[in-house]
């Protein structure tokens, strides 16, 4: 009998601990269509940037003013349309689950995932026009691998893992700099698929 | 046995104050309104528990203005956390 309420106490408790500090509502669907955007978003790049040769495998990068801006333009198109459908899903099942969408976790949140994010995004502009394209691909792979482990301590634990791995394949792309793009790819769309799908099938069944 | 039982503290066997207290050891602080949303009881339910828990000095009330509205903060203090420490320290050993 006694046994019976320390136990919900203790669940009570951890329950709590988990509500209040973190931020659980991130819909896996945001993910998958995440990953989808960005796999358009590489093959936009991919014809824009490797117009002039044809072989497959290792290549060089020629950049004119005009490609840069339409990189840039496919880039930020990539980045308004993920984090539209994330917070279209976000705000789905928030409801579900009765968390409100913009409290302290959120902005915490937020506010530790756009730290690493803006600064690497200001890093990368900055480089396109020095003229550095290869390390545009490998440097946002990073940088975004270190703001989702920046934020993980205030959201599911898994998107810890997917930081990481995001650092990894960021860092082989600086390493094999010529295969920048397949990195993104993999780095942005494929792996956010299969973390949705993982985030779906955890936490939404 | 009844060493750990020694340890269980009163305070924290009402559920809205133990929810209050773990709420506010995991935040740096928490105001009226997202207590009573995450913890779903009434305005006056959860201010008689609030001060109640003052009164023991496990937590602290910071009243200010923002917008000319009323907003109170919350926190634990450093006696509430050790408190409520070894209350889910007992918790644990009693069920081990």
């Amino acid at each position: 009998m006694e046994k019976e309420k320390y136990i919900s106490d203790i669940k009570d408790i951890k329950e709590i601990m988990e509500r209040s500090s973190r931020f659980i509502s991130l819909s896996g669907y945001s993910g998958v269509v995440a990953g989808i955007f960005a796999l358009c978003a590489s093959y936009l790049a991919y014809q824009t940037v490797y117009t002039s040769q044809s072989y497959l495998g290792y290549r060089m990068v020629d950049l004119t003013v005009e490609s840069i801006c339409a990189l840039i333009l496919i880039a930020c198109g990539t980045l308004i349309l993920s984090i539209g459908s994330g917070i279209f899903f976000t705000t789905k099942r928030a409801k579900q689950m009765k968390q409100s969408l913009w409290d302290v976790q959120t902005k915490r949140l937020l506010m530790n995932l756009a730290i690493p994010l803006v600064s690497g995004g200001v890093l990368c502009i900055i480089l396109l026009f020095q003229g550095f394209v290869g390390l545009v691909a490998p440097l946002t792979l990073i940088f975004y691998g270190l703001a989702l482990v920046n934020a993980s301590k205030y959201t599911l634990t898994e998107v810890r893992s997917l930081g990481i791995i995001e650092i990894c394949l960021g860092l082989f792309a600086t390493y094999f700099i010529g295969y920048g793009l397949l990195f993104w790819a993999v780095g942005f769309g494929v792996m956010h698929i299969i973390y949705g799908i993982m985030m779906h099938l955890k936490y939404e069944k | 046995m009844k060493e750990i039982l020694k340890d269980l503290n009163k305070a924290f066997e009402n559920k809205v104050r133990l929810g209050i207290m773990s709420a506010l050891v995991v935040n740096d602080y928490m105001d009226f309104n997202s207590l009573k949303s995450l913890l779903d009881v009434t305005d006056g339910n959860l201010a008689s528990h609030l001060k109640s828990l003052e009164n023991q000095t496990y937590i602290r009330v910071e009243k200010e203005f923002l917008d000319r509205k009323p907003n109170t903060k919350y926190y634990a203090t450093t006696e509430g956390k050790s408190a409520f420490k070894k209350h889910l320290g007992a918790l644990e050993r009693l069920l081990s």
